[in-house]
C-alpha cells in the first residue's frame, strides 16, 4: 500500500490555497463530504428508495432496459432489478470498504508507534516484516490470502488487514522519529510516566494526522480492491449484490446491454471521487 | 558622442501580492559604457537584484516590469516582440548569480553547461562547442579543464563553481556581465580571485561589469563608478573615489560607516538605525528621512529627485549643501 | 566500474527480502483452514487422495523441515507440480510471464506518453486552464476501477470502432502489438494520475530554481530550458515515485489480463484459484513478488544513473 502514500502529496492540494484569500470555506472538503453523505444516505435508505428485491430472479423480465416500468435502471440477465442491486451493493461495498480500513489503521499505527519509539532491534524486526509485505503487489497478496483462507467477508477483512497495516506503520514510524526529538516527548519521558501512557496520550495525538489523511485515500483503494475481488469472482459470495460482480456479469452482454456494466462502474467512480475530494480537503485543511 | 552600451530609464518593477502590490523598483535610471565596471549598492530589499534581473527579462514570478525603457547602444529594445527581446538582451548581457551551487544544473556536467549556448545559439558543432567550453574554462583560470569538463557541480569547490558560472556567462560572448553578489558565498581569498577574473576580462576582452552587492568592500575592489539604491530608488551616483571620500547622500554616508573599519572605530556609531520602509505602501517625502541622522522636518515633505552634486555626480538629498559638515560632525563625536 | 560495484551491493542487499518473500509464500498454505489437503481437494476426495496430497505438500513433516524443503526446491527452480494442468509450475509461469512483462512495459510506456506532456504543460502554465483541468485528473483517477475502464475501452474502441481486437493476444507479432494497446492504456490510466501529480509538483519546484534562470540567461529557447534542464531534474525525483507505483500496480496487470483475456501470469493465477490449484497460485504469487523486487532494483539503478549526486559507495 506504501505506493499510494505518494498520491497524498500534502504540498499540492487540489485547490491552490496560496492564491485564495484566507478564511474561505474549504470547498473541496464540503463537496466531498456532501457527495459521500448522499451516497451513504442512498445506501442506508435502500429499502425506501426501491421496492424491488435485489436478489429476486424473474427470468420473464430479464434484460429490461433502463426506464422500464418498475425498473428505473432496467434488469440484468436473471431479471433482477439493477437499481436495487446498485443500492444494496453500496451497502455491502461501503461497509466492507470502511470497516476494512479500521483494523489496518489501528494495528499499523500502534506497531509504527512502537517501532519508532523503541528503535533498535524492535524496529529492525518490524522493518524486516514490513519489507517482506511490501515486496508483494497489494492486490496479488490480498487475492492469494483470500484464496488460502477461503471466500467470505471475514477472509477479505483479514487479508486486507494483513497487507494494509504496513502503510500506516511506515507513516506513523516516520512521524514518531521526528516527534520523539521534540521537547514535549522528552519532557514526558523525563517525567517517569509509564511508557504506554507517553505513547498513547502524548505521542499518538501528535503523529496520527498523516495516518488519518492517508486513511481517506486508503478507503478508496480498499473499495477498489473489494470491487476488484468481486469482479474476479473472489469477493463477497453471490447472490449478495456487489458492484464488482455486477460489472463482471454485465461484461458478457456489454455490446447490447451496456448499462449493466456502466452503471455500477459509474457508482464506483463517483464514490471514489467523493472520497478523493475528502482526502484532498483534509490535506488542504491540515496545511492551513 | 557614442551612446552608452546599456541605458535604463525610469524602470518600475512591481510584485503582485495577495493584499496589494509591492512596488519594489521605483524609477531606476542608470547607464553602463562599453568595458566599464559599475557597482549597484544597497541593503537587501532595496530592489538592486530585481533591477538586475529585469535587465535580462529574468524576473522571478510574479514580479513584472510595469514601465521603463532599456536601451542598448542607444536603441530602445523594450518594444521588441518577446522572443526577439530575449535574444537581443541575451546577446548583449549575461548573468552570474550569488549561489553557484543552485545556479548550476545539478544533473548536467559543468562543461556541457558551458558548451550549451555555443552549440544551441551560436551554431557550433558538438566538438567545436566543447573546444570553446574548454577554452573558456582556461580563460576563467580553471586548471586541467579537460578533466573538470566532465565533473558535476557538487564535485567542485565554491570558487571553482563560480568560475564555471562566469565561463557560462562568457559562453554567449556578452559585452556586459551582470553579477548579483557573485562573491558573497565565498571566503575572502577566493572572493579576490573571482573578482580578479572579472577585472581581467574587462581589461583584456572589454567585457563590462554591472555588479550588485551590499558589500562596499567588494564593489570598491571591482568598480570605478557606483549607483547607490535605497527603497527601490537610486539615491546617489558617481565616481567610486568621489563617493567614498566625500559622500553626498546621508545613506551613502551611513553605508560607508557601516563597513567595519578597524582604524576609525566609527562603525557602531552610525551603523544604520531602523528598518527600510515597506515597499507595499506609498511613500511620501524622502524615504530615508526616518533613519537619517541629518534629517529635518522639511525632508519628510520633500519629493526626492536626483540633483547634481559635483562633476558627474547625482544625489537625491535636499541637504547636499551641508554634506561637508557631516564628516566633521561625526569626526567630532568619535574623537576621543 | 563504480556503478557495477553499486549494482552488486544492491543485489546482495536483496537476499533478506527474498528470504522474507519465500517465508510469506510458504506460510500461505498454513492459512488454509482445517486440513489444507482436504480443503483443497473438496468434499468428493477419498481419504487416500487426501493422504497422497498431504504427503505431496509435505504436510506430514514438522514446519521447519517443510520450509527447508520448500526453500531447497526453490533454489533448484522447482515450484512444484500443477495437478490441474499436469505440468510443472515453472513451465506454466515461463510460458505466461512474457505476456505480463510485455503488458507491464507497454503500460509504462503509455504512462510516460500520457503523464509527461500533461505534467509539463500543467507546470509550465501554472494556474492556467490546462493546469486546473490536469490537477483534477489525479482526484478523479484515484477511484477509477481499471477493470471497468478496460471494459469501457473494449466497448468503444473494440466493439464500436473496431480499431483494436476485443480480447486475446493473437499469435503473430503484429497481433501482439495490436492486442497490447488497449490493455497497456488501461494500465497507464491507472498509473498516470500518480505520475502526473508527482511530476507536476517537482517540475514546479525545479522551474523556480536558480539554474533554470541561468539556463534562461543563456538565451536558449524556452522549450530547451523546460525539456533539457527542468524535465531532467524533475525526472530524478519522479522516477522513484514511478518505480514504486509500477511495483504497486503490478497487481493491476492481473485484473487487466482478466478483462482482456491475455494469457499472462495474472490470468493464470485467477484460473488456478478457481481450479484450486494451490502450487500454481503459490508459484505465481512468488513470481509477482520477484517482479516487484526487480522493478524496485531497476528504479534505484535508474535513479542512480540519472542523479550524479547519488553516492554509489
Amino acid at each position: 500500500m506504501s505506493a499510494v502514500i505518494t498520491t497524498v502529496d500534502p504540498t499540492t492540494p487540489l485547490v491552490d490555497t496560496g492564491r485564495r484569500a484566507r478564511g474561505r470555506r474549504n470547498v473541496t472538503l464540503t463537496v466531498g463530504l456532501g457527495l459521500f453523505g448522499l451516497i451513504v444516505l442512498c445506501a442506508v435508505c435502500a429499502p425506501l428508495l426501491t421496492g424491488q428485491d435485489p436478489i429476486k430472479q424473474d427470468l420473464n423480465s430479464a434484460f429490461l432496459g433502463p426506464g422500464s416500468a418498475g425498473h428505473l435502471l432496467g434488469t440484468d440477465e436473471l431479471g433482477r432489478d439493477v437499481l436495487a442491486r446498485l443500492l444494496y451493493g453500496a451497502r455491502v461495498d461501503l461497509r466492507v470498504g470502511v470497516l476494512a480500513v479500521i483494523s489496518p489503521f489501528i494495528i499499523g499505527s500502534l506497531v509504527g508507534l512502537v517501532a519508532g519509539w523503541f528503535g533498535g532491534w524492535v524496529d529492525a524486526i518490524i522493518g524486516r516484516i514490513v519489507d517482506m509485505v511490501i515486496a508483494f503487489p497489494f492486490l496479488v497478496l490480498v487475492i492469494a490470502l483470500v484464496f488460502a483462507m477461503g471466500p467470505g467477508t471475514t477472509s477479505i477483512y483479514t487479508a486486507i488487514t494483513l497487507v494494509g497495516w504496513v502503510a500506516y506503520c511506515r507513516i506513523v514510524r516516520g512521524q514518531v522519529l521526528v516527534a520523539k526529538e521534540q521537547e514535549y516527548a522528552m519532557a514526558a519521558k523525563a517525567s517517569g510516566l509509564p511508557t504506554w501512557r507517553i505513547l498513547l496520550r502524548h505521542l499518538l495525538p501528535n503523529v496520527i494526522l498523516q495516518a488519518i489523511i492517508f486513511s481517506m485515500s486508503d478507503i478508496v483503494l480498499t473499495l477498489l480492491a473489494i470491487v476488484t475481488l468481486g469482479y474476479l469472482g473472489l469477493g463477497v459470495p453471490p447472490p449478495t449484490p456487489d458492484w464488482g460482480s455486477m460489472i463482471q456479469e454485465g461484461q458478457q452482454f456489454i455490446l447490447t446491454k451496456w448499462y449493466m456494466s456502466t452503471i455500477p462502474g459509474l457508482a464506483i467512480v463517483i464514490t471514489g471521487l467523493a472520497l478523493a475530494l475528502i482526502a484532498d480537503g483534509i490535506v488542504e485543511k491540515a496545511n492551513q | 558622442m557614442t551612446p552608452p552600451l546599456l541605458e535604463v530609464r525610469d524602470l518600475h518593477v512591481e510584485i503582485p501580492m495577495p493584499y496589494g502590490r509591492l512596488h519594489a523598483v521605483r524609477g531606476v535610471s542608470l547607464s553602463v559604457d562599453t568595458a566599464e565596471s559599475v557597482g549597484l549598492v544597497g541593503e537587501s530589499g532595496s530592489g538592486k537584484s530585481l533591477t538586475l534581473r529585469a535587465l535580462l527579462g529574468l524576473l522571478p514570478r510574479p514580479a513584472r516590469i510595469v514601465s521603463g525603457a532599456i536601451l542598448i547602444d542607444g536603441e530602445d529594445v523594450t518594444g521588441l516582440p518577446a522572443k526577439r527581446l530575449k535574444r537581443r538582451l541575451a546577446d548583449t548581457m549575461s548573468m552570474v548569480f550569488q549561489d553557484s551551487l543552485t545556479a548550476l544544473n545539478p544533473v548536467m556536467r559543468v562543461g556541457d553547461q558551458i558548451a550549451e549556448a555555443p552549440q544551441r545559439r551560436l551554431g557550433a558543432s558538438r566538438g567545436e562547442a566543447k573546444a570553446i567550453a574548454v577554452d573558456l574554462m582556461t580563460e576563467v583560470g580553471i586548471a586541467d579543464p579537460e578533466r573538470r569538463y566532465r565533473l558535476y557541480p557538487h564535485e567542485l569547490s565554491g570558487g571553482m563553481r563560480q568560475r564555471i558560472c562566469i565561463a557560462i556567462a562568457l559562453s554567449t560572448k556578452p559585452r556586459l556581465i551582470l553579477a548579483d553578489e557573485p562573491t558573497t558565498a565565498l571566503d575572502v581569498t577566493i572572493q579576490a580571485q573571482v573578482l580578479g577574473v572579472l577585472a581581467r576580462l574587462r581589461q583584456e576582452e572589454h567585457v563590462g561589469l554591472l555588479l550588485v552587492s551590499h558589500d562596499l568592500a567588494v564593489v570598491g575592489q571591482a568598480c570605478s563608478r557606483l549607483y547607490v539604491m535605497y527603497a527601490g530608488r537610486v539615491v546617489a551616483s558617481g565616481d567610486l573615489v568621489d563617493l567614498v571620500t566625500a559622500p553626498r547622500h546621508p545613506y551613502t554616508f551611513s553605508l560607508l560607516r557601516s563597513v567595519p573599519d578597524p582604524d576609525r572605530r566609527v562603525a557602531r556609531l552610525l551603523s544604520i538605525q531602523g528598518q527600510p520602509p515597506d515597499l507595499a505602501e506609498t511613500i511620501t517625502g524622502c524615504s530615508f528621512a526616518v533613519r537619517c541622522p541629518f534629517a529635518e522636518d522639511a525632508c519628510r515633505d520633500w519629493e526626492p529627485e536626483l540633483l547634481p552634486a559635483g562633476p558627474a555626480r547625482l544625489s537625491a538629498c535636499r541637504r547636499i549643501d551641508t554634506a561637508d559638515r557631516w564628516t566633521a560632525m561625526v569626526a567630532e563625536e568619535v574623537s576621543p | 566500474m563504480r556503478y557495477l560495484v553499486y549494482i552488486l551491493k544492491r543485489l546482495v542487499a536483496l537476499i533478506p527480502v527474498l528470504i522474507g518473500i519465500s517465508l510469506i509464500v510458504f506460510f500461505l498454505i498454513r492459512l488454509i483452514p482445517g486440513d489444507p489437503a482436504a480443503t483443497l481437494l473438496g468434499s468428493h476426495a477419498t481419504p487416500e487422495t487426501v493422504h497422497e496430497l498431504r504427503t505431496q505438500l509435505g504436510l506430514t513433516q514438522p514446519v521447519w523441515r517443510q520450509y527447508l524443503t520448500f526453500l531447497g526446491h526453490l533454489l533448484h527452480g522447482n515450484l512444484g507440480y500443477s495437478y490441474v494442468y499436469s505440468s510443472s509450475v515453472v513451465d506454466l509461469i515461463t510460458t505466461s510471464l512474457p505476456v505480463t512483462l510485455w503488458l507491464l512495459v507497454s503500460g509504462t510506456v503509455f504512462t510516460l506518453l500520457i503523464a509527461v506532456p500533461l505534467a509539463v504543460l500543467a507546470a509550465a502554465r501554472r494556474n492556467g486552464i490546462a493546469d486546473n483541468v490536469i490537477r483534477a485528473v489525479p482526484v478523479v483517477g484515484l477511484g477509477l476501477p481499471s477493470f471497468w475502464l478496460g471494459i469501457i475501452l473494449i466497448l468503444v474502441f473494440g466493439l464500436k470502432l473496431h480499431w483494436f481486437p476485443v480480447a486475446g493476444y493473437g499469435t503473430s507479432l503484429t497481433e501482439h502489438l495490436r492486442g497490447i494497446v488497449l490493455p497497456g492504456i488501461t494500465v497507464a490510466l491507472a498509473l498516470s494520475p500518480i505520475l502526473i501529480r508527482s511530476l507536476r509538483a517537482s517540475m514546479i519546484e525545479v522551474l523556480s530554481s536558480d539554474y533554470i534562470v541561468t539556463a534562461h540567461s543563456k538565451g536558449i529557447s524556452t522549450s530547451r530550458v523546460v525539456l533539457g534542464h527542468a524535465l531532467r531534474n524533475a525526472a530524478v525525483s519522479s522516477v522513484t515515485v514511478l518505480g514504486v507505483n509500477i511495483a504497486y500496480l503490478t497487481g493491476t496487470t492481473l485484473v487487466v489480463e482478466r478483462v482482456f483475456s491475455l494469457p499472462g501470469i495474472g490470468q493464470q493465477m485467477i484460473n488456478s484459484i478457481l481450479g484450486r490449484d494451490f502450487p500454481t497460485v503459490q508459484g505465481i504469487t512468488l513470481t509477482f513478488a520477484i517482479m516487484v523486487v526487480v522493478v524496485n532494483l531497476l528504479t534505484d539503478l535508474t535513479h542512480a544513473a540519472l542523479d550524479p549526486r547519488v553516492k554509489l559507495s
